[in-house]
């Protein structure tokens, strides 16, 4: 009926053994990335967003355990792939931005050689090319002096020129999908507006898929076609980014909304919302609504395994409330 | 094409006038740092001005929000206003009374910081009773058995459970060691805290009660707040007046209002512009403000901002334009006009 999607995730579980244990980070993720699409999966620390993008990859720490009914790229099925085949796929047919670029760049290697490295392991292609597209891609991320730049070390550029350095390692073989953790968050607004421009351009050339993951709700807004909504290791809601913002059906999803400040809608000096309380422990069997402590509107019901409701084409949540509200429609 | 002369001609006024409800609760008069530099292997040194002779006011009880481009020299201003970091040249007051380096522990009971990672601003090995009473003990401030007592005070201030002081900030949230880190700079009951990104590191509903708990202290305290964020829909909540540098210098202080209903500087017009509000389907938009920043050890000749600036003319390339200083506040731009006085 519809395309293959560019990226496949059904029924995503991954769990770590802890003091005490074993904590249930991601319980029951699914979502599905088409070419030339924008995904934001938002959510707050501890809720599961960076295993989800891990696990995808293939990168998750070797104590966690990753179970899944489908994890596909492009159909391919990537559980039970090779190794070798994972590392063929991955910094060529799809890339990650990491949050944090000195877990992710060699401290031993200069800009330039880590940079072409991608390239020349993927494609046949010679020094100087690699190095031609690494000057080029620098300079589209705002780095100036992009020749310099190449012969020097992680160490010596600042936390924001790291973190475009890495950008432009993700876009050096023309990936199909990106997965990017965070990926301006550490830079000045301007740079991430001039970023998400770049990423904006290449998605509507090139067809890429992206998968965002952020917790900052303008960037949201303003680059996803769909967002998943994720709290506590779950998807709590779903849907285009026009039904997230205007028409918000989680109480969680609504919570977050009133908790940022916005320039000519909010009153300066006046309080903003919150939603009080901690995200729980997820270590153990978990099963009741992850929201449950912390939701206003909780209930007796809620302390029970809690199903995504269908609103629509892509659009679900998962609340006891719109549970209910079905069965009365 | 003077400017009008300025309200505040900060080099005439005397130093020690007794302070008023108008004095500035801190000032800083042609405030300039330098830093050496190495330029490369066998190429000497030169200087780079982190911050370049700023004159700033910031008013008691107001919210004065400082805004601007990593390496703009934003913290190395709070450096100078903490008292960590002694100007190259120019003054700082404190109330009316100018500071030296030697007052370094009178200014820190009137100026306490508060930085941006609650997660490595704190002590992991101290308690939080510990961590917040330190400032007490430094200073030499009541009994011990007093301390506790004002640390408990303190604690219920930033709304901190009591039973928390026993604590490690390592079995704390990121909220709660924010408002550890609040506490400490409470404590000594300060005039003014410093607020270097104070919710940057912290989650979206971790934040909005973090800048609530900033609200309600200044409100009942009678605080006054430099915050420092690159955040501006934070600052816009928060500040009365807004500050923007670039490269060291201030380019326009303007009311939060008007900055936002119109900035005066074509900067603070870029960094509006790249605000993204939640809103779908308004795109990303275009700041146009070209690629880098400049290096600010090789500043661009004439306005600084000139090469990523749209509207910059063959003046703007040559001649650094003069500050004007009027009613609406600061601007340094060639092509802003001064504020007519208010009749």
């Amino acid at each position: 009926m519809s395309e293959i999607p560019i990226l496949k995730v059904e029924d995503l579980r991954v769990s770590l053994p802890v003091d005490g244990g074993t904590l249930n980070a991601v319980r029951g993720v699914s979502f599905d990335v088409n070419r030339g699409e924008t995904l934001c999966i938002v959510g707050e620390s501890g809720c599961g967003k960076s295993l989800t993008s891990l696990a995808i990859m293939g990168l998750l720490p070797r104590r966690a355990k990753r179970e899944a009914a489908a994890l596909a790229f492009d159909g391919q099925s990537l559980q039970g792939m090779s190794p070798r085949g994972l590392r063929k796929l991955r910094g060529d047919r799809m890339a990650m931005i990491f949050q944090e670029p000195m877990t992710s760049l060699n401290p031993a290697y200069t800009v330039g050689d880590q940079l072409m490295e991608a390239l020349l392991t993927h494609r046949k292609v010679s020094r100087s090319e690699a190095r031609a597209r690494a000057i080029a891609l620098l300079e589209q991320v705002g780095i100036t002096a992009a020749e310099r730049r190449l012969a020097q070390y992680p160490h010596q550029l600042s936390g924001g020129l790291r973190q475009r350095v890495m950008i432009a390692m993700a876009l050096m073989c023309g990936p199909e999908l990106i997965i990017a953790d965070e990926p301006t968050t550490a830079l000045d607004v301007t740079i991430q507006a001039q970023i998400l421009h770049l990423l904006l351009e290449l998605k509507r050339e090139m067809g890429l898929a992206l998968v965002l993951i952020t917790h900052d709700l303008g960037v949201v807004a303003r680059i996803a076609d769909r967002v998943a909504v994720m709290y506590a290791g779950e998807v709590v809601e779903t849907g285009t980014a026009a039904e997230i913002f205007s028409d918000p059906q989680h109480p969680y999803t609504r919570g977050l909304l009133s908790c940022i400040p916005v320039p000519g809608r909010t009153r300066p000096g006046e309080h903003l919302g919150s939603v009080p309380g901690v995200v729980p422990s997820l270590i153990g069997s978990f099963t009741e609504c992850g929201f449950r402590e912390r939701c206003p509107l909780a209930r007796e019901a809620c302390a029970r395994p809690i199903g995504l409701t269908p609103l629509g084409e892509g659009r679900a949540v998962r609340c006891v409330l719109a549970e209910t509200e079905e069965a009365a429609a | 094409m003077t400017p009008p002369a300025p309200e505040n001609p900060a080099h005439e006024a005397p130093a020690h006038e007794a302070p008023t409800d108008e004095t500035p609760m801190l000032e800083l008069r042609n405030v300039s740092r330098q830093f050496k530099v190495s330029r490369g292997l066998m190429k000497g040194s030169t200087n780079l001005k982190a911050v370049d002779d700023v004159s700033l006011q910031l008013r008691r009880g107001e919210v004065l929000g400082l805004v601007g481009e990593s390496g703009c020299g934003k913290t190395t201003l709070s450096r100078i206003l903490l008292g960590l970091m002694p100007p190259s040249s120019g003054e700082v007051l404190v109330g009316g009374e100018p500071m030296s380096a030697a007052d370094r522990k009178a200014r820190a009971r009137r100026i306490q910081p508060v930085f941006q990672d609650p997660y490595s601003s704190l002590n992991p090995r101290k308690t939080v009773s510990q961590i917040v009473s330190a400032p007490l003990e430094v200073h030499d401030v009541g009994a011990p058995g007093d301390r506790a007592r004002v640390v408990a005070e303190t604690l219920d201030l930033v709304g901190l459970p009591r039973r928390v002081a026993d604590s490690y900030p390592g079995q704390m949230s990121g909220g709660q060691r924010q408002r550890v880190a609040i506490a400490r700079a409470l404590v000594m009951r300060p005039e003014v805290m410093i607020c270097d990104e104070p919710t940057s590191a912290l989650d979206v509903s971790v934040q909005s009660q973090i800048l609530n708990l900033l609200l309600d202290l200044q409100k009942e305290l009678g605080l006054t707040y430099l915050l420092i964020s690159h955040n501006l829909a934070v600052v816009e909540h928060l500040a009365n007046r807004v500050a923007v540098m670039y490269l060291g210098r201030i380019v326009e202080v303007s009311e939060t209002a008007k900055l936002f209903a119109g900035p005066r500087h074509p900067y603070a017009e870029a960094l509006l512009a790249s605000v993204l509000t939640p809103d779908p389907g308004m795109g990303v938009p275009d700041t146009q403000l070209g690629l880098a920043y400049p290096n600010p050890i090789d500043p661009p000749s004439g306005c600084a901002f000139h090469p990523r600036c749209k509207a910059a003319t063959d003046l703007c390339k040559a001649r650094r334009p003069e500050t004007i200083r009027d009613a609406a506040g600061l601007v340094e731009c060639h092509l802003a006009t001064p504020a007519p006085l208010p009749a």
